[in-house]
């Protein structure tokens, strides 16, 4: 694949980022219809950057036609939930040796040309992780009432806990550095990973920085959280979130 | 009325219970997924050993006479029930899981064996 790059250059999409061995990593449920959009707008961005789709146990043909697309395919046995499925993708980036990852969701709502942003303070240096976050807060945003609160709930109890301004605590539209990398891949939270993982970032010492972004309507709109399941949510990643408080993290380190 | 020693006795048990699930937690020995049903339990059972005119209310409705600690026991009871039925789906989720993976590992030797063999 890389060969091809050499055979008709294009331009490098962010300074730096040529010289990078750097990977997209796709959860995907159930997204037939858009994870192929998704591999083609990522191999147009960046020839350069392999794509693997993590698979989290779907049922429809998402796994054949990302293969088709040219994606690395990690099937799951069965469905590990986003943080599980997301993990994967970390754990194949740090044994691969990959120094770059970014996160894009199969649902096609993550756009590739937002990506420039996103790498920019990883390429530089400036950060470890860096989120997406939604261009003019929530309110463009199609959610049930239940689910704005809770992510204006966990953006204001996350800012505390981590002394800094965090306006998007769900955004699964990330850039991780190699240290990122590295700690996502030996330890990531489960359902709803985002909000612990700010804090378990903040707590090691890693830099985390938000980026505001376009994104894209969600074309199916099947938001398959119900009211309870996220107050259900909620006081699990609020229990998480103290108890995390009072635990020990580091980012493992490497021998090279 | 509840005997005070069984009020401070079932309030010092609960709110231990409560300290060890949150340790166990922060030690990783317990996901949270699996603790709320043991916090609630605690938290329950805590607020109705200190809450003593509580008790004896709650024992008034339900036609407990004379021993509302009752109420205690049988609420305690009722939320262990909870937790088993809670962990008996799990287990069969697990066995499920437990099984596919077995056969996925099975199809995979097998795969490697083949390439093994014929390289």
């Amino acid at each position: 694949m890389a060969e091809l790059e050499l055979a008709a250059p294009t331009l490098e999409p962010v300074p730096g980022l040529a010289g990078l061995k750097r990977m997209a990593i796709v959860p995907a449920m159930n997204e037939e219809a858009s994870v192929g959009r998704v591999i083609d707008e990522l191999n147009a961005f960046d020839p350069g950057m392999d794509v693997v789709v993590v698979d989290d146990g779907s049922v429809d043909r998402t796994a054949g036609i990302a293969a088709d697309r040219g994606a690395h395919v990690l099937r799951l046995p069965f469905n590990l939930g986003i943080g599980g499925a997301v993990q994967t993708g970390f754990r194949y980036a740090f044994e691969q040796g990959y120094d770059v990852a970014v996160r894009l969701d199969g649902d096609g709502q993550h756009l590739a040309t937002e990506l420039p942003k996103l790498l920019r303070p990883v390429i530089d240096g400036e950060a470890d992780v860096v989120v997406g976050t939604r261009f003019g807060g929530d309110g463009e945003y199609r959610s049930t009432a239940v689910r704005r609160v809770g992510i204006r709930f966990f953006a204001w109890t996350v800012s505390r806990l981590v002394g800094q301004k965090v306006t998007d605590t769900t955004s699964g539209f990330q850039a991780v550095s190699r240290r990122g990398i590295a700690l996502f891949a030996t330890d990531y939270p489960h359902d709803y990973p985002e909000v612990e993982a700010t804090v378990m970032v903040a707590k090691v010492g890693l830099r985390m920085q938000e980026v505001p972004v376009t994104m894209r309507e969600r074309a199916g709109g099947r938001s398959s959280i119900t009211a309870i399941r996220s107050v259900y949510y909620m006081v699990k990643v609020l229990l998480a979130l103290f108890v995390g408080m009072f635990r020990k993290y580091a980012v493992p380190q490497e021998d090279k | 009325m509840t005997p005070l020693i069984v009020s401070i006795l079932g309030a010092i048990a609960s709110v231990l219970l409560i300290l060890v699930v949150l340790e166990l937690i922060r030690t990783r020995r317990l996901r949270e997924r699996y603790a709320l049903l043991w916090l609630l339990t605690g938290v329950v059972l805590a607020t109705l050993a200190a809450w003593r005119s509580g008790l004896n209310t709650i024992a008034g409705w339900v036609g407990v006479r004379g021993y509302p600690p009752a109420v205690l026991f049988a609420v305690g009871l009722l939320f262990i029930l909870a937790v088993l039925l809670h962990y008996s789906t799990v287990i069969s989720r697990l066995s499920d899981q437990n099984t596919i993976l077995a056969q996925r590992l099975a199809l995979l030797e097998q795969k490697l064996r083949e390439r093994e063999e014929t390289a």
